[in-house]
């Protein structure tokens, strides 16, 4: 028995023995990416990096809403550990700040053109920075917008959203396409609802009351909620999809909007590259802001922000956080690879970055430029972000099945109360 | 030198004694598997469910926190009773059924073999693929009458039934059929000499005749109920949820896995010790249900 014991134990050593082996090669770069819509073209940019400096960069993509799982398992790797990885909204530097290089005056800090894309921790660590930033809204098809008979430029609050998506839904026989794509509450799309749509309430609620979600509220009131409910229930109902089979999902609203099915479209400006490679032309389409009927809207902006912060991880070797850093500098300062990287970011607020060709971050700009406020991405603060959505995804399907207001007051309920229970379970 | 005393032996011994000296060759890869794969995970994992932690290599030991979090979770309770009351329901639909299917097709039906096939084909099927193929199909009938297995809790349960037994019966039958046709067929004949009828001898001699198998069948299924995940991730993943006033949501066709994992991933880090907790605590619950369920059918198995 005692032989048994000695080889495992020596074959165990000898595993851990080659495991261990030690490396002494120039650092690399290890990006856990976070998108898988531009997966391929950071691959193309790490093969780019590799052949201009020889410096190894692994990019590896983690599975559509699996990225906290990916990175805990990735962390746990020693030395094979990202060193590029992201931290995106406040719950994830409560988790993550440990593995954060602190990058307060690093190079790549320095060429940040704006402070709006930096999260800290509660000690003031500047634990990662945005890369690119995004918009979202109702992304609208002005071709089909004016063969419907609205001038482009024609919807500028809830009222007139409403006339001209009545209008549609009532005609899309003869049109020969409906107001809005479907709204299914699958996985896959749900998130546009339950996130940005919610942003909605929150970001008029921290208008009214700045101080309180100047970081995560540990409650939140509602108030705004018939505004979402409004706009909710506009886009449910003027959809050629039954509100009924929200539900069970597996529609492609991005299919529908692309072969022009549709007129309106809940998403951000990532959706871009999709669409322009389905064939749609920049000068057909626009986003247009959440028009709910809140006070003043017509001077909406689009809701801009960012979840794409990026963090050096502190633990990795020295000579790998430098080659990180140099790669990502790299990344926002060459023309070429910048404008590699603006064509599937979006925007980067560095300041020697490539301009966009985005048509939506051009609305973005636009709104902004004519002086309409922009929506901040106040959605980052839910806490607990996938237990506190998955109880609204519950709560709104029950409501789709039968629109009553009981099952809204369920909405409710598990949009504000919901809120204080996950802040507490994470604050204790 | 050895002592006169064995060489009586003669010729075992020296079988006996290559056999200890290479049984480190045969059994050392296994043990190091085992020890690598199962006992170190195992220990870690009971050790992390006494930690705060992040990753698992980065741990700090807090007590018995994770365990007094876990019993007060409404959530895991309730999940509890709910895949109590599947894999009981399971146990019995599923044995029941694998049984009658067994002895139809160890009766002489021609195509038997073929039926055999098809019966067991379910299983080569992965469970989150057969979630989402069973959930369309619950869809595709429901959606007639303007509702989804993600609206009701009891569709939900009865959905996964029927996609389990749809799995696991071929399985099982595979097992009973082996049972069947070991019952000796002098057993049987005397029984048809003695005069039994058919049900008489279903009762008095095959059932007790195929008890391993019954024991087999039954842990198998009992446990691969409290075990169940894939499936329920992939048909319903918890939905509905019942939103209490307070504004927490209890997921009412989560079972304990699910719960284990939706608590590890599904809140913030504080959770994973908890998470942890709970998957300790459910491994002692798997364990204990086995052992009493292994002992008390199998004091109803017959020496032959």
């Amino acid at each position: 028995m005692k032989k048994v014991l000695a080889l495992v134990l020596a074959l165990v050593m000898a595993l851990s023995l080659v495991a261990c082996g030690s490396k002494d090669e120039p650092g690399s770069v290890y990006w856990l990416n976070f998108k898988p819509e531009s997966d391929e073209a950071l691959q193309e940019l790490a093969k780019m990096y590799t052949e201009e400096t020889g410096v190894e960069v692994k990019v590896v993509t983690a599975a559509s809403g699996t990225y906290q799982e990916t990175l805990t398992a990735e962390m746990d790797k020693g030395e094979e550990a990202p060193t590029l990885f992201v931290v995106g909204n406040s719950a994830a530097v409560d988790t993550w700040g440990d593995y954060c290089l602190d990058l307060t005056d690093t190079k790549i800090a320095k060429e940040l053109n704006t402070d709006a894309y930096m999260l800290k921790d509660a000690d003031g660590k500047l634990c990662s920075i945005g890369y690119c930033y995004e918009c979202f809204g109702i992304i609208t098809n002005t071709a089909l917008l004016e063969q419907a008979g609205f001038a482009k430029d024609y919807i500028t609050n809830f009222d007139k959203l409403k006339e001209v998506a009545e209008y549609v839904h009532a005609n899309a026989a003869t049109l020969g396409f409906d107001a809005f794509t479907s709204g299914g509450m699958d996985g896959s799309s749900s998130w546009r609802f339950t996130g940005h749509l919610a942003n909605v309430d929150y970001y008029y609620e921290s208008v009214d009351d700045p101080a309180a979600w100047a970081s995560c509220p540990a409650e939140i009131k509602g108030t705004y909620l018939d505004n979402f409910r409004a706009l909710y229930d506009l886009m449910v109902v003027n959809s050629a999809t039954d509100r009924a089979s929200l539900a069970a999902g597996g529609f492609d609203a991005a299919a529908e909007f692309a072969a022009g099915k549709a007129l309106f479209y809940f998403n951000g400006n990532w959706e871009w590259s999709g669409l322009s490679d389905k064939g749609m032309k920049a000068e057909d389409v626009t986003m247009i802001p959440y028009y709910c009927g809140v006070e003043g809207e017509e001077k909406a902006g689009l809701n801009c922000g960012t979840e794409n912060y990026w963090a050096i991880n502190a633990k990795a070797s020295e000579a790998d956080q430098q080659a990180t850093m140099d790669f990502m500098y790299w990344l926002v300062t060459d023309p070429e690879a910048s404008a590699k990287a603006v064509s599937t970011f979006g925007v980067m607020p560095y300041k020697q970055a490539a301009e966009s060709d985005n048509p939506f971050l051009a609305a973005a700009n636009n709104y902004a430029g004519a002086g309409n406020y922009t929506m901040g991405w106040m959605f980052n603060y839910q806490p607990n972000v996938e237990t506190y959505r998955s109880a609204l995804v519950s709560a709104m399907n029950a409501y789709n099945a039968d629109p009553s207001d009981a099952n809204w007051a369920t909405v409710v309920t598990a949009f504000v109360d919901g809120w204080a229970t996950q802040y507490k379970a994470i604050n204790g | 030198m050895k002592r006169p005393k064995k060489r009586a032996n003669g010729n075992g011994q020296l079988i006996s004694r290559s056999i200890r000296r290479w049984f480190p060759l045969f059994m050392g890869p296994m043990v190091a598997a085992f020890a690598i794969g199962f006992l170190w995970p195992f220990i870690h994992g009971i050790y992390l469910s006494f930690c705060q932690f992040r990753t698992t290599s980065d741990a700090e030991w807090i007590g018995f926190g994770n365990y007094l979090k876990a019993l007060q979770d409404e959530s895991f309770r309730y999940s509890f009773g709910y895949t109590a009351l599947y894999a009981v329901v399971t146990l019995v639909l599923i044995n029941v059924l694998a049984f009658a299917v067994a002895y139809a097709l160890t009766q002489k039906i021609r195509g038997a073999n073929l039926f055999r096939t098809v019966f067991f084909m379910p299983n080569l099927i992965g469970g989150i693929v057969l979630g989402y193929i069973w959930s369309m199909i619950f869809d595709g009938i429901l959606s007639h009458y303007n509702t989804s297995i993600l609206l009701e809790t009891r569709y939900g349960f009865w959905g996964l039934i029927i996609l389990m037994c749809w799995q696991q019966i071929g399985y099982m039958m595979i097992i009973y059929i082996a049972g069947l046709q070991a019952v000796p067929e002098d057993m049987l004949e005397a029984a048809r000499i003695d005069g039994a009828n058919r049900w008489q001898t279903l009762w008095r001699v095959t059932i007790p005749n195929v008890m391993p198998s019954i024991t087999i069948c039954a842990f198998l299924t009992l446990t691969n109920g409290f075990k169940l995940f894939d499936q329920n991730l992939a048909l319903t993943g918890g939905l509905p949820y019942t939103i209490n006033p307070d504004g927490s949501a209890v997921h009412t066709t989560e079972m304990l896995a699910l719960n284990i994992y939706t608590t590890f991933y599904g809140q913030n880090t504080a959770a994973r010790g908890t998470a942890q907790a709970k998957a300790v605590l459910f491994f002692l619950l798997v364990a204990v249900i086995s052992l009493i369920q292994l002992r008390a059918t199998r004091r109803k198995e017959v020496q032959q």
